[in-house]
């Protein structure tokens, strides 16, 4: 069976690949935002012991 | 074997035919209640924590949904309203919704307890266990209370929503689940009477097939009468007020009259009007849920404001 370059299974298959890109790219997004959430967002209350326990 | 075999399937599933697995109506409701239920806790939760939240809530709902489609197929395949389903319809295989399911189980906990923490997580895991094992491997197929067992996979979303917050489990969240859980056994009974789907012939023992159309309607009113002190006593907790209470009472008097009607006919009558007290309370059930969750949502927009709570 001869391989082409543009099989017609891709053509079939657009959306079903287009969508899982669009899935990948949104979660890909999301745990970035996640990431600048959990990071900026630190509790002072629990990190200030720390800081007086290093500072002493 | 050639691979052309494996390609050319009959039809070809489209990314919808996969989010179809997700049951995506359920969601809705797991959304909702799971958003509810966040709001509603006293603690808050930064914006973009909650919003992933509760989007790996629904992706777990959404995985059990699928896992339901892959063990219940050959019933889906035998009943009208659900054979044209993903895999009784050919589109997806059985192999490829239960990775699919368990895939997404995994994930939706993990992130969930990344995002949010372990006790949400760990909550998710045993609702997906409950709904997927319990519910549907083990009791939808042996007794007619599987209505009434099920209803208590779809009544953990806002005690998920609610850990999130939290980290835990209180009166508060206890009282949102047992609400959904005595909301959903009249809701399916009173769906059951006027859809009329061949449950006996997939084997599933529905409460009006085993039991009949009378027992079920006596039930219904019965779950109804029981709703109505749960759905009336959360207005007494934390998260309660009197916008709540008044909505609760409402409500309550609005269904136990629709339940009392659906008691008092009988099958002649039902089939003479096309079972419209049947249909009105089904549609009043729905507007039930989403009205007294509302109400909650909208005691809480009012503690915030420091006005309206007990």
């Amino acid at each position: 069976m001869a391989i082409h370059r543009e099989h017609e299974l891709h053509s079939r298959r657009i959306g079903r690949n287009l969508g899982l890109g669009l899935v990948l790219g949104a979660f890909v997004a999301l745990v970035f935002g996640l990431t600048i959430v959990k990071v900026s967002n630190l509790d002072p209350a629990a990190a200030a012991p720390q800081v007086t326990g290093t500072a002493q | 074997m050639s691979d052309s075999s494996v390609i050319d399937r009959g039809q070809e599933a489209e990314f919808g035919d996969f989010v179809q697995l997700l049951k995506p109506r359920v969601m809705s409701l797991v959304v909702f209640t799971a958003m509810v239920g966040l709001l509603v806790a006293p603690v808050p939760v930064h914006p973009f924590v909650a919003a992933t939240s509760i989007l790996f809530i629904a992706l777990g709902g959404g995985a059990s949904g699928a896992l339901n489609m892959w063990y219940d197929a050959d019933i889906d395949r035998v009943m009208r309203r659900t054979a044209n389903r993903p895999i009784p319809a050919g589109r997806v295989s059985e192999g490829e919704a239960l990775g699919l399911g368990l895939a997404l189980s995994g994930f939706s906990c993990v992130m969930l307890g990344l995002a949010a923490n372990w006790v949400a997580a760990a909550f998710l895991a045993f609702t997906i266990f409950f709904y997927v094992v319990v519910y549907t491997v083990w009791l939808k197929r042996t007794t007619p209370q599987n209505i009434v067992i099920g209803g208590a996979a779809g009544a953990f979303p806002p005690m998920i929503g609610w850990a999130v917050a939290t980290g835990g489990v209180s009166v508060e969240s206890v009282m949102m689940f047992a609400l959904i859980f005595m909301w959903t056994p009249p809701h399916f009974w009173a769906l059951a009477l006027f859809m009329k789907d061949d449950y006996s012939k997939a084997g599933v023992p529905m409460l009006t097939v085993t039991h009949g159309r009378k027992v079920t309607r006596a039930h219904i009113l019965a779950y109804t009468l029981l709703l109505a002190p749960v759905a009336i006593g959360t207005g007494f907790t934390a998260i309660g007020g009197p916008v709540y209470l008044v909505a609760a009472v409402l409500l309550s008097a609005g269904f136990i009259r629709g339940a009392w009607r659906i008691f008092r006919r009988d099958e002649t009558m039902a089939e003479a009007d096309r079972y419209l007290a049947e249909r009105r309370f089904f549609r009043f059930s729905l507007a039930y849920l989403f009205l007294l969750f509302s109400a909650l949502l909208g005691q809480a927009a009012l503690r915030s404001l420091a006005i309206g709570g007990w």
